[in-house]
């Protein structure tokens, strides 16, 4: 045990090495201050609807104690019942065109979906095929999207923003 | 001179740098030849069919297998109308799904007792081969419920888990059978990621297949376009300049590392230790961050072109890795001991999930969690290709087979990996980056990459009358879900998340 509290002093506070752009500072504030004022988290639920599993590691890269989007008020829910935005990843392969919707569905209105990544998009090397829908807007309603391959987490922090802004509107 | 096991096929070298031949055998040469294999300890390493009518050869069953210090692309002749091979899954078992997945996308039939469809859901109907050459589109299929063994008995339950998990995961569906918290059999229902990617490389040009290759699985990018470009090399005799077979090594190993951080941060997670969910997570950041900076990705995709490297590392970037590398050094034996000191964590990993070497012998596993039951499965130990087999790889190998051995097992494969790495660093070859000059046009190449999961294999055919060509990607998933569902049974429930991300399997490379 001492080792360990060793450590976490040794170890500092990771996120302020974030590069403290005015932009970055400026979204980021945003979001806990939409957070505080409703009084609770913003609610994500994530469905890959047949990405590479690349954009998965951003999202979890984006949960780490580095850009620690839970220090801001982000919350990765387990049920799309509890959950406010769709993060969805991928071009939508058929197979999972049915769970998708049904991801959908079983949100609370009003909801919003961030169509995260290049395939999600439309615009990356898996494209329409007789397995592969290829977008997500043909699936679902969709807020935003968001290229990349994959989008780094700086990029998805940004969207959120963007997103909390659309929801007090 | 001995008689080889295999003289009485007529085998032919394949040019490349994997020690592969290929031979053509009969229905009855198909079978002999794999019970020989498996009674020679070797192993069935990927299953495939091809079309190839338009050579007037009806259609082709392909398999790879790991024969002694060899790796024998075997093909068979499957017909042309109601095509049909015989089925191999009573002597390699893991290769049933594989035959389910041929079934599914070309027509071809083995006769096995298990002929339910496994890629296929609902995107094309039974009548549909999308992998045939005459396809053009697919009718949709009413969605039916696959049908899962059944497990009877008094105060039997079932939990069917996914395609959509809890976390910020792949999608996949695990069907458990259960009485009260102990696990009596699992059984995965994949194929929800299947997007067509093998029939997408049609459609690109074998230089352009690299940027699809790459995104096959996205934590393995670099094995997977390793795989991918070695096949292309071969076949249209490339010569790689040595700094670019040093660089690619490098980045392969620099992916192990940054994908076993990340899954032993992730165990601790899920152990209930999230001081090193933390620890972990901070170290993997820190690694991706190095990556973007000095090769300009995080996750290293379009680092390897076909002919050599899309990037170089300058002699200042090289010494600051050899340092970062020590520091991460440092960190790891600092971390593995509160790891191992931790009495609620070691809870949680001892004896849970265990693999017995009988187990992954049987179904072929491959890669670490073969390591870590005490099986040597390591490409770069086995076959290895430049610059492997002047680098000093490290048999990891420990017998336990638990939850436990996989932590230990990703530990000691991060100091190996950093070791190459600085091994590497040291002795970085001058010269190119690249070699544009291709010399031969050969109609078959093999390729293939020790991934931080297991060994990556890329089988490409060239059709001689048009120039067009089939690529069949393999991941060692195939062979390692079906020893994740050996894993689970017997086990508890709320173990199954610490033994899946022991594991972490491929959902996106095994479903292509």
């Amino acid at each position: 045990m001492e080792k360990l509290i060793k450590r976490i002093f040794a170890t500092g506070l990771p996120e302020v090495r974030l590069p403290a752009t005015p932009a970055h500072r400026e979204e980021t504030d945003a979001i806990a201050a939409f957070c505080a004022q409703a009084g609770r988290a913003i609610a994500v639920r994530h469905v890959d609807a047949g990405s590479c599993n690349a954009c998965e590691l951003e999202i979890l890269a984006a949960n780490n104690i580095y850009y620690n989007l839970a220090r801001l008020g982000v919350h990765f829910v387990a049920s799309p019942r509890h959950a406010d935005i769709l993060l969805v990843t991928g071009p939508v392969s058929r197979h999972m065109a049915d769970p998708l919707r049904a991801a959908y569905a079983a949100m609370p209105a009003p909801k919003l979906v961030l169509a995260f990544g290049d395939c999600a998009a439309g615009c990356g090397v898996h494209t329409a095929n007789y397995a592969t829908i290829g977008r997500v807007t043909d699936v679902i309603p969709v807020d935003i999207t968001l290229p990349g391959c994959p989008p780094p987490p700086l990029v998805l922090i940004s969207a959120l923003h963007r997103l909390a802004s659309m929801k007090t509107a | 001179m001995p008689k080889t096991p295999w003289s009485h096929m007529r085998l032919t070298r394949l040019a490349g740098p994997l020690p592969a031949w290929q031979g053509l055998v009969d229905h009855a040469g198909w079978r002999a030849a794999c019970a020989r294999c498996q009674a020679d300890g070797g192993r069935l390493v990927s299953l495939w069919g091809t079309d190839a009518r338009h050579a007037a050869q009806g259609f082709l069953i392909h398999a790879l297998l790991a024969w002694t210090d060899r790796l024998i692309w075997l093909t068979t002749r499957a017909g042309d109308a109601s095509p049909h091979y015989p089925d191999v899954s009573d002597i390699f078992p893991a290769t049933a799904r594989e035959q389910r997945a041929t079934a599914d996308l070309l027509g071809l039939t083995c006769g096995s007792a298990d002929a339910r469809p496994w890629l296929r859901h609902d995107a094309w109907s039974a009548a549909d081969f999308p992998l045939r050459e005459d396809f053009t589109t697919a009718t949709a299929a009413d969605a039916k419920p696959y049908p899962f063994l059944r497990v009877a008995g008094d105060g039997v339950h079932e939990i069917p888990v996914g395609p959509i998990h809890a976390g910020i995961i792949e999608p996949g569906h695990f069907h458990f059978s259960v009485v009260g918290d102990d696990v009596l059999r699992l059984e995965a229902h994949l194929g929800y990621a299947h997007k067509g990617v093998e029939k997408a490389f049609g459609s690109l040009s074998l230089a352009d297949g690299s940027r699809l290759a790459g995104r096959i699985c996205g934590d393995s990018t670099v094995a997977y376009t390793l795989a991918y470009v070695m096949a292309v090399e071969a076949l249209d005799g490339y010569t790689v300049p040595p700094r670019a077979q040093a660089l690619r090594a490098l980045l392969l190993e620099r992916e192990r590392i940054a994908n076993h951080l990340g899954d032993i941060g992730a165990l601790c997670g899920d152990g209930g230790l999230a001081f090193g969910q933390a620890q972990f997570g901070l170290l993997k950041e820190h690694w991706l961050q190095t990556h973007q900076k000095l090769f300009g990705h995080r996750y290293l995709m379009d680092t390897i072109t076909v002919g050599g490297m899309a990037c170089d590392l300058s002699e200042a970037d090289g010494v600051a890795m050899t340092a970062q590398c020590r520091e991460l050094a440092g960190a790891l034996r600092a971390l593995e001991e509160i790891v191992n000191d931790h009495a609620g964590l070691q809870e949680r990993f001892l004896g849970t999930g265990t693999l017995t070497a009988e187990q992954v012998e049987r179904y072929n596993g491959v890669g670490l969690i073969a390591r870590a039951a005490g099986v040597g499965r390591d490409m770069r130990l086995e076959f290895p290709h430049a610059p492997y087999a002047d680098l000093p790889v490290q048999d990891t190998r420990r017998p336990e087979g638990d939850v436990a051995a996989r932590v230990a097992l990703r530990f000691a494969e991060m100091h190996a990996s950093l070791e190459l790495v600085r091994h590497l660093l040291a002795a970085l070859p001058d010269g190119p980056l690249a070699s544009h000059c291709a010399t031969t046009r050969h109609t078959r190449a093999l390729g293939g990459a020790e991934g931080w999961r297991g060994e990556i294999f890329v089988a490409i055919e060239r059709h001689a009358a048009d120039g067009s060509h089939r690529v069949h990607v393999h991941d060692p998933s195939w062979q390692n879900w079906p020893l994740l569902e050996l894993a689970a049974t017997d086990g508890l429930i709320p173990d199954f998340p610490l033994i899946n991300k022991s594991f972490n399997l491929a959902y996106s490379g095994h479903d292509l």
